[in-house]
């Protein structure tokens, strides 16, 4: 018979979940973990990871296509989707054994199975597995973690059918490459696919219902993308609504307001991104003190919920729903339930977004527009690829770094890029942020040349017009 | 694992602090829970309990260390058999998660146009402050010194949100220009005039001094008082205390005494007056929701205020056992946290002394003080007659932000109702 009394029990295995379960164990705590179907959860298995391998198929086969720029030269050019989504999968497998290896190594008790929340005894929290064979397991700890994460938003009367009309699950494994694709949504989720499916040919339209593409970047950086797909071919509808969809036998007709008129857009598959909800359902949260605001659980700056004991985290409580934010805000809370000195409450500003679209877009802190709405006096600094010569020698001159201070400190307030590379780049703008430098520290430190980094050194210089290459 | 047991901070307030005594010597085991060391903080002799398991490695500041910094490596716990790691037997005080003890670090912002004489002030190794340059640039923009700035960052790394804090508070204000401040005072805000000779004796100070020094100076400086004073006839106050007295010898309860009874009535008036039982803040005035009263204690040490909780929802009885009991503590230093640390009101008694009034200074971030004189047989005019009545004066210092004059007078007036017709006090 399995222990099933522990210190924590963390219900989800993404990586808030499995992230969490290994701090808790480091953390001296006797931990479970229990997921429904797969260890690491969506980002690791449908999600972030093995997207991000069908997106590097897709980069390769940009630069094979594009050999001669570079002088090279290479024939008969193709594609097999199912290779490409073989690999991608492959990847996906890999990480998933990565994370099973994880849970052994820190002794962290895995069930398979969903799990309720079940009462309190002898002031023990009391979870209830019910298994994937059946059989339901009775657990108890001291205190309770709630991962589960999101899945796909489904607009009504729109809903994924996984034959035509898709979300990412099915987006990410296709049969075959569809000639011509609507993606609804223009987030992350919903231009990675549109990136994906028109470098590989397909006939892509975007529409967004808010004036640009990007919503959630700054204005800047949503245009420029915006330029650049439609320079690749995409076709881009903003302040744009889909009213309805029409399947046919290998087809859909979608009906897509726009300024005020109708126009019917026929394609062979849609892509519904249109944002996420939170797994609240079959949790066991009702008659709890855990509040649960439009699908996400309302929780502290440390993951407490309402009830004793119960936490949540990623995904399940509230935005930026990134993986790296989940794992954090996970590691946050189990050191303050473990009493760790020098904890600090979760910070959401320094929490780095990124795209991996092609051109690459990677974001941290506040926009320029939201600079000034929150009442600060700011200095922007720009840089363009095409003045850094490690951006011309990769053939990637295209794409902006722009940077937004506090007039008055000197803070870095935000900073929001566009290019190749940017999502690896992104990293310096936050440490800069965590660690709270002002300009002054950003113009000392030296910058590595030939590389694209430097543009972040420029685009600080130019803020203070002291910009060196253009 | 070694693990480093680090010097805890017992109060909001506290930078550093005596590691009094050890419970516990190198190679001794210990268990959760066991207490192994007392530390001298702020206002009182706090027990440190040991919350690993395992075996004292090291014993790393030994006891009778003044000024050990918060967070400071005091002792090395280590497994069954492990030896002690060399990197981490390192000295307490300049240790990187330490905060800087507020008067060694801070360098007044004149420097000392003379060398100290003869001090024996420590100075912290370095002197160096962690602060984020933001944070930097921020203090020197406010004029805020941030040797004064506890920071809240990892491993007490002053932060942005620490300074605005204290510019919101109107703390970690420099030492005044016109002061020149010596490197070796402990209080940098304080000027010294007193040139040390051959006939003086330093004597250090103990933390509880530099607390008493720090707010009341802060007091006086910042918060702007006025005083009010009254004489309350305390004839009928000492006919009930007698009735009380007498009840209580012969059911051995505790007996009553006239500070009790005032701390009661203050707590009634308080009750008839939440505006006075107030706080000044910037953004909005902070009314308590209970009637807590802290009363001045003296010791041995220095001035404690604890505190009778709910004093308007207790009986007199309660109270005068209440006070019995936190005055014995204060005295041997044995007051826990919450027991002197709040409340909403100070009631200081000297009138043991033989004092007939005085001003006292208010204790921030309360709005008043009641100093309460000796109880005296005095003669009075009723009627045109001069006749002979125990009269007891009362001199109520009030923070003039909070409170206006008419409404403090109005709250003494409250109180005389009280203090005068006592039967009213116990409805």
């Amino acid at each position: 018979m399995a222990d099933t009394s522990f210190d924590l029990i963390v219900v989800g295995s993404g990586p808030g979940g499995y992230v969490t379960a290994i701090r808790a164990s480091q953390l001296g705590m006797k931990t479970a973990i229990v997921e429904r179907e797969l260890l690491g959860g969506i980002c690791l298995n449908w999600g972030c990871i093995p997207t991000k391998a069908l997106l590097r198929s897709a980069e390769v086969y940009h630069l094979m296509k594009h050999a001669d720029a570079y002088g090279l030269s290479a024939s008969g050019v193709a594609f097999d989707a199912r290779k490409v989504v073989e690999r991608s999968r492959k990847v996906a497998g890999q990480l998933n054994g990565g994370v099973t290896f994880l849970m052994k190594k820190h002794k962290i008790a895995v069930f398979m199975g969903n799990a309720k929340l079940d009462g309190v005894a002898g002031g023990l929290r009391k979870v209830a597995v019910a298994g994937k064979d059946g059989k339901s397991t009775a657990l108890t700890a001291k205190n309770v973690i709630l991962a589960t994460g999101a899945r796909a938003r489904e607009l009504p009367g729109m809903e994924a059918d996984g034959k035509l009309i898709w979300t990412y699950r099915e987006a990410m494994v296709p049969l075959a490459m569809p000639k011509s694709l609507l993606v609804i949504g223009s987030g992350a989720i919903g231009i990675e696919f549109a990136s994906f499916y028109r470098t590989f040919g397909a006939e892509v339209t975007v529409v967004e219902v808010m004036d640009r593409v990007l919503p959630v970047e700054d204005a800047d950086i949503s245009a420029f993308a915006r330029k650049a797909f439609e320079k690749q071919g995409m076709k881009i509808m903003t302040s744009a609504t889909v009213k309805a969809l029409t399947k046919g036998a290998n087809s859909v007709t979608a009906t897509v307001e726009i300024g005020g008129k109708t126009q019917d857009i026929t394609v062979e598959r849609v892509i519904s991104a249109v944002g996420i909800v939170g797994n609240v359902e079959n949790l066991g949260l009702e008659g709890t003190k855990v509040k649960v605001d439009r699908t996400h659980v309302v929780v502290d700056g440390w993951g407490a919920t309402g009830e004793p004991n119960v936490y949540a985290i990623g995904d399940l409580t509230g935005p930026p729903w990134l993986a790296h934010k989940a794992s954090h805000e996970g590691v946050t809370c189990v050191e303050k339930i473990a009493g760790v000195k020098g904890v600090h409450p979760f910070e959401t500003k320094n929490i780095p977004g990124c795209t991996y679209c092609h051109p690459q877009v990677a974001s941290v802190g506040l926009t320029e527009a939201a600079a000034k709405a929150a009442g600060h006096q700011v200095k922007v600094g720009r840089f363009p690829f095409i003045g850094n010569g490690k951006a011309i020698a990769l053939g990637e001159a295209e794409g902006l770094v722009k940077t937004v201070f506090d007039a008055k400190t000197g803070e870095l307030l935000g900073a929001h890029m566009v290019g190749a590379e940017v999502t690896e780049l992104i990293q310096g703008y936050t440490i800069a942020r965590t660690l709270e430098t002002t300009e002054a520290e950003l113009m000392h430190t030296v910058f590595p040349h030939p590389t694209l980094s430097e543009m972040m050194h420029e685009s600080v210089l130019d803020a203070y017009g002291r910009v060196l290459h253009i | 694992m070694a693990i480093n047991i680090l010097m805890p901070a017992l109060s909001p307030t506290m930078t550093e602090g005596k590691l009094a005594k050890w419970y516990v010597k190198e190679g001794d085991t210990v268990s959760a829970g066991k207490v192994i060391c007392e530390i001298e903080t702020d206002k009182a002799t706090m027990e440190v309990e040991a919350v690993d398991e395992g075996v004292i490695g090291k014993i790393v500041v030994p006891e009778g260390t003044e000024g050990v910094a918060v967070n400071a490596v005091i002792a090395i716990l280590v497994e069954e058999g492990e030896a002690v790691p060399a990197g981490d037997a390192k000295p307490a005080a300049p240790t990187p998660a330490a905060k800087p003890a507020p008067a060694a670090a801070a360098p007044a912002p004149t420097p000392a146009p003379t060398p100290p004489v003869g001090g024996s002030a420590k100075t912290h190794e370095g002197g160096r402050i962690f602060a984020s340059p933001l944070a930097k640039r921020l203090a020197a923009e406010s004029g805020l010194d941030l040797a004064k700035i506890s920071g809240s960052g990892p491993h007490g790394r002053i932060v942005k949100e620490d300074v605005e804090q204290a510019a919101k508070a109107g703390t970690a204000k420099p030492a005044p220009k016109a002061a020149p401040a010596p490197a070796a005072t402990k209080e940098p805000s304080a000027p010294q005039f007193v040139v040390p000779g051959e006939a003086t004796t330093r004597i250090p100070h103990t933390s509880i001094r530099k607390v008493i020094a720090r707010r009341m100076t802060e007091s006086k400086q910042t918060v702007p008082h006025f005083y009010l004073t009254v004489d309350y006839e305390i004839d009928a106050l000492l006919e009930a205390r007698k009735a009380i007295n007498a009840l209580a010898e012969k059911s051995k309860g505790s007996k009553v005494s006239v500070n009790d009874m005032v701390i009661k009535a203050c707590a009634m008036a308080l009750r008839d007056h939440p505006d006075v039982n107030a706080s000044w803040s910037e953004e909005a005035m902070i009314q308590y929701n209970t009637v807590d009263i802290a009363v001045a204690v003296a010791t041995d040490r220095g001035l404690v205020t604890p505190i009778v909780r709910n004093a308007d929802l207790k009986g007199l009885g309660r109270i005068a056992t209440d006070m019995k009991d936190l005055a014995a503590r204060a005295r041997e230093g044995k007051l826990k946290l919450d027991e002197f640390q709040g409340g909403g009101f100070t009631i200081s008694n000297l009138g043991m002394y033989g004092i007939k009034d005085f001003l006292a200074i208010i204790n921030p971030p309360q709005a008043a003080i009641l100093a309460v004189g000796a109880g005296e047989e005095r003669v009075v005019v009723r009627n045109g007659q001069m006749v002979i009545r125990n009269v007891m004066s009362c001199s109520l210092s009030v923070d003039h932000r909070v409170v206006d004059g008419a409404l403090g007078a109005t709250f003494l007036q409250t109180l005389r109702s009280y203090i005068e017709q006592p039967a009213t006090m116990l409805l």
